[in-house]
């Protein structure tokens, strides 16, 4: 007993202030990445080339953050002139488009208002399915519930139960052996329900693009209602995303 | 043995110097091998101008390979072995070559061959997963059946877990994964080199350093890189950084399972902060995009030295208290021991690695046997309690926590100054050439393997996640254990999904 209360003691109250206060990454961190459209076309084109996801739009000068894994390559070809990463974790979206992006994406918060707030705004809660994630998305969407994010304190839960849920969030690039349980899932949950596609994979088919054994995009089986983009999208994109859109 | 060539890891060998055997030879080899304590690290089937081969890399406390001509049905090895249990049956899903008197030949992750030919269970894959799959039964007056899965009622991976019971008894868990399957190796094989990396990197999210690791030294001995002492001494401190985090979120959760909360909140906290570190050295929690063929993308510099430094020193006293708490607790060791045994002969026989097969008995640690990077000059752990159950696979987990930790402050004060990278466009790989690369990931082998055509283009790659030997470790501890204790047997292996299903 002595000793619970001898750990308890040393660690403390931990959990972050967040939102009310911002939680600042380290400055190696690969966030909402910014594009500088004036830049030499050779240089765009190199790239573009090299860029290991294709996701970069020589013409328009844009970025799919739908498809981007956040790898950092074209900052590091172009010495940050083409591309820079910036620390800015808030990059959730609602529409597929708004992801085709020079780095200035439209406030989330606005579409909310229309839509979702009113309904889960005091309480939602969420069916996570991973359909052929790599378990890093799973694990960053995870971590909020420990101590340091406590996602429940803003009336957010993952729940067991598709009939519990208001929701389903997606990971991973929907296998073509996870369609048929990630459909009936979904068709578990009672109307009215949101859908969520976070990380590469579910938006785009991530790193698996391409491949036969895969959906690929999760809004071509479903309509998705809210983007979460990343690889994996980090603790924050996903809190962020989540309050800024529901709260 | 003696027709199988010795080899090291991550050696490139001229495919031409690799003993194709007949295929009498070949088996009677591998049996040899696997009779005397052999443990296969890969074996699998690729085809070469339309014909069907066989390669296979063998260890004891050396590597071998050898290969022959496959025959489309054979006589199986696993009758005779089971350490060939599951890459039989892989290698029928893969190449429709079926391994006759296979006393368990199942499908594995539920797709259709690579080269066309006649499916060797029957299965339509226009239908939905299983397909054909006759899972075992057991009957009787009080047996009955628990079914759960895929989609399991947490945030986690999915997969069909079947359990024959009388009453709160299990018989036997059977476990039908191929839900996450993704068509990794399809992919590794066809795609441009300038995708293999993000691919490596999310076969298995939670082993990201440890797969890309494999990857990026498999190229550089097809690719004659050279990485020098810094960028080695930045991967080997990331893999273990890997390693201490992932041990940390488990412990917590084993904790949480036995209804032992406050170590669950703190090492749920705690894992994070481990994860921090990979970030401030690459830019990534899971340490995505800082492992390249030729180096490491991010090189550390006094400051990010001082940031690691300083938050090992904060973080290993929490760490050891809080782990203090966790295995004093008689109510914990009360559930911990003696649950979920899975004996040495058995471990032995079903050949576990990582610190599942450490906890049974096994020393195998392929940082020691096979050493990459920086090991061979960095100290082994060895581990107090080895019995097989909960217990021992927490124990392990705990000790290598502090093991690796001392090998970080080691690497740390040696460190040299990593050179920055060039990030490689144009990568050209020696042709007719074959490699394996073994890396201690967390879980335990992580290994990949490479072969190369005329031109230098890749005609095969494996990839061998530690799961693929282990998922049969846990269907084992939970004979003759109470079905309420599946979680915790669950969360002290705590096996990839995807690093299975690839």
């Amino acid at each position: 007993m002595l000793q619970v209360i001898k750990n308890r003691l040393e660690q403390g109250h931990r959990t972050s202030k967040y939102p009310k206060e911002p939680i600042n990454l380290y400055k190696r961190f690969r966030g909402l990445p910014k594009v500088d459209p004036k830049c030499d076309g050779a240089l765009i084109q190199r790239c573009a080339d090299a860029c290991p996801q294709d996701c970069i739009d020589t013409k328009n000068c844009r970025i799919d953050l739908g498809r981007c894994v956040f790898c950092g390559l074209c900052e590091t070809l172009s010495g940050g002139k083409f591309v820079t990463f910036s620390q800015n974790c808030e990059m959730g979206t609602a529409s597929r488009d708004d992801l085709f992006t020079q780095g200035d994406l439209p406030a989330l918060a606005e579409h909310s208002k229309k839509h979702f707030k009113k309904l889960f705004g005091r309480s939602l809660q969420l069916r996570q399915i991973s359909a052929g994630g790599c378990n890093a998305c799973e694990a960053d969407t995870n971590v909020l519930n420990t101590p340091f994010w406590d996602l429940s304190r803003f009336g957010i839960q993952f729940v067991a139960s598709p009939r519990h849920a208001d929701g389903i969030h997606v990971t991973g690039p929907l296998t073509k052996n996870m369609r048929a349980a990630t459909i009936t899932t979904f068709e578990a949950i009672p109307h009215p329900k949101v859908v969520i596609a976070s990380g590469a994979c579910a938006i785009s088919g991530g790193p698996f693009y391409g491949s036969d054994e895969i959906v690929g995009d999760l809004n071509s089986i479903i309509p998705v209602d809210l983007y979460i983009p990343g690889c994996p999208p980090h603790p924050l994109t996903t809190l962020h995303a989540l309050l800024t859109y529901f709260k | 043995m003696d027709k199988l060539l010795q080899i090291q890891n991550n050696e490139k060998i001229n495919r031409a110097d690799i003993p194709h055997l007949p295929f009498e030879t070949f088996r009677q080899q591998l049996l040899e091998c696997a009779a005397t304590g052999g443990k296969v690290v890969q074996f699998f089937a690729y085809e070469d101008e339309g014909v069907s081969k066989l390669l296979a890399v063998m260890r004891t406390d050396k590597l071998y390979v050898g290969g022959c001509d496959a025959p489309d049905s054979f006589a199986s090895l696993t009758a005779e072995s089971e350490i060939f249990h599951m890459f039989e049956r892989e290698i029928g899903e893969q190449y429709g070559l079926k391994a006759e008197g296979h006393p368990w030949l199942k499908m594995v992750r539920y797709h259709s061959n690579y080269n066309g030919k006649k499916d060797v269970f029957d299965n339509n894959y226009s239908q939905d997963i299983p397909g054909n799959y006759p899972y075992f039964s057991v009957e009787g007056e009080t047996v009955h059946e628990v079914a759960v899965g895929p989609v399991h009622a947490g945030i986690i991976e999915p997969g069909h877990f079947r359990f024959q019971c009388c009453g709160e008894r299990v018989f036997h868990l059977e476990i039908q994964l191929g839900y996450q399957h993704r068509g990794v190796e399809k992919l590794l094989q066809s795609v441009p080199l300038k995708r293999m990396a993000i691919i490596a990197e999310t076969i298995a999210g939670d082993t990201t350093i440890g797969h890309g690791l494999c990857q990026a030294q498999a190229l550089e001995a097809l690719a004659g890189l050279e990485v020098d002492k810094g960028a080695k001494t930045v991967r080997t401190i990331a893999l273990e950084l890997e390693r201490i985090a992932n041990h940390i979120g488990d412990l917590g959760a084993l904790s949480l399972d036995v209804a032992f909360n406050p170590p669950s909140a703190y090492f749920g906290r705690i894992r994070g902060e481990y994860l921090n570190p990979t970030q401030i050295l690459g830019g990534n929690r899971f340490g995505r995009g800082l492992v390249r063929a030729g180096g490491v993308t991010h090189v550390m510099g006094d400051e990010q030295k001082k940031l690691l430094r300083d938050k090992l020193a904060e973080l290993t006293p929490e760490v050891e208290h809080v782990n203090e708490l966790i295995f004093s607790a008689p109510s914990v060791t009360g559930r911990f021991d003696n649950t979920g045994k899975v004996s040495k002969e058995n471990a032995e026989k079903i050949g576990l690695v990582g610190y599942a097969g450490r906890a049974s008995g096994l020393s195998y640690d392929a940082r020691v046997s096979f050493p990459t990077e920086c090991y061979a000059e960095l100290p082994a752990n060895s581990n107090s309690k080895t019995d097989g159950d909960v217990h021992s696979r927490g124990m392990v987990r705990r000790e290598e926590i502090m093991h690796s930790t001392s090998l970080i402050n080691t690497l740390l004060d040696k460190m040299e100054e990593a050179k920055s990278y060039t990030p490689q466009e144009l990568l050209q790989l020696a042709p007719h050439s074959f490699v394996v690369s073994i890396n201690e990931g967390w879980r335990g082998e992580v290994s990949h393997c490479i072969l190369t055509d005329a031109k230098g283009e890749i005609l095969r790659y494996k990839v061998k996640d530690p799961s693929f030997h282990n998922w049969m470790g846990l269907a084992l501890s939970l004979r003759d254990e109470g079905i309420s204790d599946f979680p915790l047997c669950n969360k002290s292996f705590n096996l990839s999904y995807c690093g299975f299903d690839l």
